[in-house]
């Protein structure tokens, strides 16, 4: 789960790393009386899941009120590499004297947390680690041992770090490992890390990102989660503990499988069609469960035909096929619909399938057939 | 021989009372597989159809010389599941469970992994030597005997490609699911190690997907040290760049990780990598031929 950079800070403030002073703004009017209760200069951010929110205009220093309501009214709607301005966060200016760049992130490669520190802050980390290699120190975390102090100071001679500084970026550094390691973080990134003019250092972003596995232990981070920007259909896939990724095309695609369902995306888009979803119905579905995996893939208005790509393991192919049948009777199924059924149960489920003669229903025999028709009747569809 | 899954295998379950771990417990009986004991605390005295149940995997250990563990437990137990199993001095352990969180996992793996124990997953389907045993939850019935070492970080689709290998006349010695989660006890070097090392595997498929580089990784120890004949099937040349894709590995995030990027690192390194299973398959067949 990401957070939002006014969630992140939440945390960093938790953790006693210090943060500017800030407000969270839905309207014109509230960006604007956040900005006359902080007094000043403010900075008035569009508050999106993705980076290059500097570039794409959506964040702004204004001078008083009037200029905030202004900036607001930009920014609110702004759409940022997809992702559309529903809320900003309003901030205290601060006094810059030094950007930096400060991230711990989950190297799964390692299988160690990586901690990165570079003087380069306020620009994009892996353009550092491109052109600047040297620039971007890199060390790695044993989880047995976790941080201590000599991973600091190793880090900041490693950086370069201005030795009158190291004093007061230290304990930042630890304070935000341990936002890592407690909140069950797999990424906290800084950028920048700001010098203020006092000697001070203080974080004016952040990028965190949660471990869906560990939510449970986390029930204020669950309750962050903000469900408007969520897909209608990633939502209630989630609701129904599917794993649902929409894609942009016509065919639907629903399998059991992460990997199973990706190679069916793939041999679709290979047949020459485009695939509207990644649709996982999980091992062991129940007949319940596949009626409702349908009517959320059908609920995409784009979808011209449905493939069904199952291969029983857990999941038994003759409750694929009652399901399927029950979610005939009970929605409207408006989409012509290919099923692919092997492994566990599979002639009695095919069994079925053809006995209920469901005009709607073309069965096949392997996935690369039942993937070039899907894409044939999507194509007559459109 | 085949490995993991072996003739020597003496399987202890744990979370044997519950549901899954009932009907798996018995299915891999079924199948052959040593099944000597099952763990669920507190239930210690009772059998499931005849495999005694204890208290803790030291007691299993200690009464049935059990050497491998299935853990088949909720997420919130299974790290320490996996860790009571390797203080048991438990040789493998297969671990089925999906949704632990990966900071535990962190700790897990930095326990085991140094004392040479082997963790297969966690959120895998286990391992299968046809015909010898079978340890997880992968349906035996799509794979027969043969010269083909699977290994895999998806489940259906490993049983797909398994049952592509099996309708044109291919057989496997033991098929691995190595899991799909950030942190997996056993890569894909530690599979490519255990079957080159296997007499009865003459030829090994890899499965990989988006995410990570750990095929990448691959490619370079299959060039260093691994001489038997490696194809593979790399899944999700179609994900969309910053999506997991149902994995919670399965994520492309930057230019690293996608499909493409890692089909070409094993072609530079020799591998012939099919765009789909059935592609995958069929270059194993058109290598080895029939039988």
């Amino acid at each position: 789960m990401d957070l939002y950079e006014h969630q992140g800070k939440e945390l960093f403030a938790a953790a006693g790393v210090a943060v500017a002073n800030g407000r969270v703004a839905y309207t014109v009017e509230e960006a604007r009386a956040a900005a006359t209760e902080l007094g000043g200069t403010v900075v008035v951010k569009s508050q999106v899941l993705t980076g290059g929110r500097g570039k794409a205009g959506g964040v702004k220093v204004v001078k008083d009120p009037a200029a905030a309501a202004e900036a607001a009214e930009a920014i609110l709607g702004l759409d940022i590499n997809g992702h559309v301005t529903h809320r900003l966060y309003i901030e205290q200016g601060i006094a810059i004297a030094k950007e930096y760049y400060f991230s711990v992130t989950f190297d799964r490669s390692a299988k160690m947390p990586l901690l990165m520190l570079t003087t380069m802050g306020g620009m994009d980390v892996e353009d550092v680690a491109k052109n600047h290699p040297a620039m971007l120190a890199r060390l790695h975390v044993d989880p047995a041992l976790g941080y201590r102090g000599f991973h600091g100071q190793q880090l900041m001679s490693m950086a370069g770090i201005p030795v009158e500084e190291r004093k007061a970026l230290a304990p930042i550094m630890a304070q935000l490992y341990g936002v890592f390691a407690d909140d069950d973080a797999m990424l906290v990134e800084v950028n920048p890390l700001v010098l203020l003019e006092d000697g001070s250092f203080l974080a004016a972003d952040a990028k965190v990102t949660i471990d869906d596995n560990a939510l449970y232990r986390h029930p204020t981070v669950e309750a962050m989660r903000d469900l408007s920007a969520v897909d209608a259909q990633e939502q209630a896939a989630r609701e129904a503990d599917l794993a649902y990724v929409k894609l942009d095309g016509d065919v639907g695609i629903l399998g059991n499988g992460a990997g199973l369902v990706m190679s069916t995306v793939d041999v679709v888009a290979q047949a020459g069609g485009r695939p509207a979803n990644f649709l996982d119905v999980g091992g062991g579905a129940s007949a319940e469960k596949i009626a409702t995996a349908l009517a959320i893939v059908l609920s995409d208005e784009k979808v011209k035909s449905v493939l069904f790509n199952i291969f029983g393991g857990i999941t038994r192919c003759d409750e694929v096929a009652k399901g399927l049948l029950e979610a005939l009777e009970t929605t409207d199924v408006r989409a012509p619909i290919v099923v692919r059924l092997d492994g566990t149960n599979d002639v009695e489920g095919r069994r079925l399938l053809n006995e209920a003669q469901r005009p709607e229903i073309t069965v096949e025999n392997t996935m690369l057939e039942a993937a070039a028709t899907a894409v044939r009747l999507a194509g007559e569809a459109g | 021989m085949a490995v993991i899954a072996t003739k020597d295998t003496r399987l202890v379950v744990q979370g044997i009372t519950g549901r899954e771990g009932t009907f798996h417990a018995l299915r891999n009986r079924d199948y052959g597989t040593n099944v000597v004991a099952g763990v669920t605390p507190g239930r210690a005295g009772q059998d499931v159809e005849g495999i005694p149940v204890f208290d803790s995997v030291a007691d299993a250990v200690d009464k049935t010389g059990a050497n491998t563990s299935l853990v088949i437990v909720p997420p919130r137990f299974a790290a320490e599941a996996i860790l009571e199993a390797a203080a048991a001095g438990i040789e493998q352990i297969v671990c089925i469970t999906e949704g632990i969180p990966a900071h535990d996992m962190l700790e897990v793996y930095h326990y085991v992994r140094p004392r040479g124990i082997r963790l297969l997953g966690p959120n895998c389907p286990g391992a299968l030597s046809p015909g010898i045993a079978n340890i997880g939850i992968i349906p035996a019935q799509v794979f027969k005997p043969g010269p083909v070492g699977l290994v895999s970080r998806s489940g259906t689709l490993t049983y797909q490609i398994g049952g592509e290998l099996a309708a044109m006349g291919l057989g496997n010695s033991t098929i691995i699911g190595i899991g799909g989660d950030p942190v997996i006890g056993t890569s894909f070097i530690d599979a490519l190690d255990l079957f080159q090392a296997d007499p009865e595997t003459e030829f090994i498929v890899m499965v990989g997907e988006i995410g990570g580089n750990d095929e990448e990784q691959a490619a370079d120890v299959i060039a260093e040290r691994i001489t038997k004949p490696v194809v593979s099937y790399i899944a999700g040349f179609e994900a969309p760049v910053g999506k997991t894709m149902g994995h919670a590995g399965a994520i492309i995030s930057g230019t690293s990780g996608t499909a493409l990027a890692k089909k070409e690192a094993l072609e530079a390194k020799g591998v012939q990598v099919g765009i789909n299973p059935t592609e995958a398959a069929q270059f194993v067949f058109d290598r080895i031929g029939k039988g």
